[in-house]
């Protein structure tokens, strides 16, 4: 009897943090659905779309460029050093041109962008919200979603893969100054050993990846935001999930888009 | 008899298990100014955001010009906001704008106007809101408080609505600078005709505001009347706000 009570006492406890996870799996693909539609529907805020773009876009390049660079040197030591053991140096330039489109300048990129931008989003949102400048919105005959929301998904859909281009260019320029310059790989053919690997395919999953990578950080920037309470305390935590969520999602459907494009 | 603007029939809002209104009866007339007075968390904010659809009650009605708030349309709700002007407590102006443009959203975003015509409109409202041109450039973050209430109010009344909301109006300012908003207030709302519906437990400010006044307790309208009949009223509850005194039926934690 007294087990039964102790299972009932447990299956109790769980109820609440059930209802509340339901409810806000619930709450965000409500909020996935408002985006997703006041993105195709008029008004459209080109001035806002213009403003994130550059915040996101041209202002994160410096972040994008030191991440990504520095990221095509390691990966040009760590594998010369690998590949030296079995005689296989020639595969650096391979191996860099490789990690960088399909895993670390997207990846990476990502992970700096939403520490950078999905933050920003999350503390401008929040604290429009808790300061009423939400509801002000809403009593100018304005839309939220299509002023605040919408201008932010597309940017993120846009900047991003254009971000992680630039980043493939960098990143694979920091191989090949470490392979030629530390190295000591002849330059024109690491170029070429670069050139004849180089696959559309390898360019495509960075880009498709970047793109939701873009989306996830303006919705968890977004959503976190909008859905904050309280005062400044409420901004915080919100910027704090903000961050914390995308850096996750990131990560896991970097490797569902990976396992759609590899998978045999 | 002047045709009724706002109506409010049986409404009822809650927050989990919290119930804040309770079946509040509200009738405003066109032209109005009607001031609902009551002690902090009585509901007064919650009431101005269900009549304004920011907010959905579980029950009761809400007709602005006999037209259903509760469970209005998106498009709808556009519509009767481009009818609404209001003040926020705070403020609420747009970090991101400056004086001008937060003076200006609505022509600029809503009604077509270019930015020329919009920033001239902007400076006349902010001079009748007794602010200089110079102000205009200016970044929110800028003005004082009570600077912020005047543009509040200028990005209230400048698409000449029929319907003023007004939270807490005097809340955080001297009382030369809330007698000023007072002023203004009184002004801008007889100025353009328009029917207000001010929130506040300032009650040198809600003198001066109403026409009528109605006290909000427990989420209930417990006490309508005029002003004079304010002053005149034995009702307990009435007399304690008005008079701030400690003792009486409405209680306070300490």
């Amino acid at each position: 009897m007294l087990f039964f009570r102790k299972i009932e006492k447990f299956l109790r406890r769980q109820g609440t943090p059930m209802v509340n996870f339901t409810f806000k799996v619930g709450e965000l693909f409500v909020f996935i659905a408002q985006s997703i539609y006041n993105c195709f529907t008029p008004p459209f805020y080109g001035r806002n779309l213009w403003r994130q773009v550059m915040d996101m876009g041209f202002y994160s390049l410096p972040v994008v460029g030191l991440t990504t660079i520095f990221a095509g040197m390691v990966i040009a030591l760590q594998s010369y050093s690998g590949f030296a053991t079995v005689g296989a140096e020639s595969m650096v330039a391979s191996v860099v041109l490789i990690s960088v489109t399909r895993e670390l300048a997207p990846v990476l990129s990502a992970l700096m962008v939403a520490g950078r931008i999905g933050a920003a989003m999350a503390a401008e949102i929040g604290t429009m919200r808790v300061t009423e400048q939400i509801d002000a919105l809403t009593t100018l005959s304005t839309n939220p979603f299509k002023y605040l929301v919408a201008p932010r998904m597309w940017a993120g859909l846009i900047v991003m893969p254009i971000l992680v281009l630039i980043g493939d260019v960098i990143g694979i320029f920091g191989g090949y100054v470490v392979g030629v310059y530390k190295l000591g790989f002849n330059a024109s053919n690491y170029i070429n050993a670069t050139l004849n690997d180089l696959e559309a395919l390898d360019i495509t999953t960075g880009v498709v990846k970047a793109a939701v990578f873009g989306f996830i950080i303006s919705l968890m920037g977004c959503y976190n935001g909008y859905k904050s309470k309280g005062g400044a305390q409420g901004v915080g935590t919100a910027t704090t999930n903000a961050v914390v969520s995308s850096s996750i999602l990131i990560l896991i459907f970097n490797y569902i888009v990976t396992e759609l494009f590899f998978s045999r | 008899m002047a045709e009724t603007k706002i109506k409010l029939t049986n409404v009822y809002k809650s927050f989990g298990k919290k119930t804040v209104l309770r079946g509040v009866n509200l009738d405003i007339k066109k032209g109005e100014s009607l001031v609902v007075i009551g002690g902090s968390g009585t509901g007064k904010s919650v009431l101005i955001k269900c009549i304004q659809g920011l907010l959905t009650p579980e029950e009761g009605s809400i007709l602005v010009d006999d037209q259903e708030v509760v469970g209005i349309e998106e498009n709808d709700k556009e519509r009767l906001h481009s009818k609404m002007g209001m003040l926020f407590q705070g403020g609420a102006l747009f970090d991101s704008l400056s004086v001008w443009e937060n003076v200006a959203f609505d022509l600029l975003e809503n009604k077509g106007y270019n930015k020329k015509n919009a920033k001239s409109e902007a400076i006349r409202v902010l001079r009748s809101v007794g602010l200089d041109p110079e102000v205009a450039d200016l970044s929110p973050a800028e003005l004082s408080g009570g600077m912020q209430k005047r543009v509040g109010l200028a990005r209230a009344i400048i698409s000449k609505p029929e319907v003023i909301f007004f939270d807490e109006p005097t809340t955080g300012l001297d009382p030369i600078m809330a007698d000023v908003i007072n002023d203004l207030i009184v002004e801008s709302v007889k100025g353009l005709g328009a029917t207000a519906l001010t929130i506040t437990h300032d009650m040198a400010s809600a003198r001066k505001i109403a026409d009528k006044v109605a006290m909000l307790y427990k989420g209930e309208i417990i006490w309508q009347g005029t002003v004079k009949e304010m002053d005149e009223t034995e009702n307990p509850y009435v007399v304690q706000f008005i008079n701030g005194k400690s003792q009486g039926p409405i209680k306070t934690g300490v």
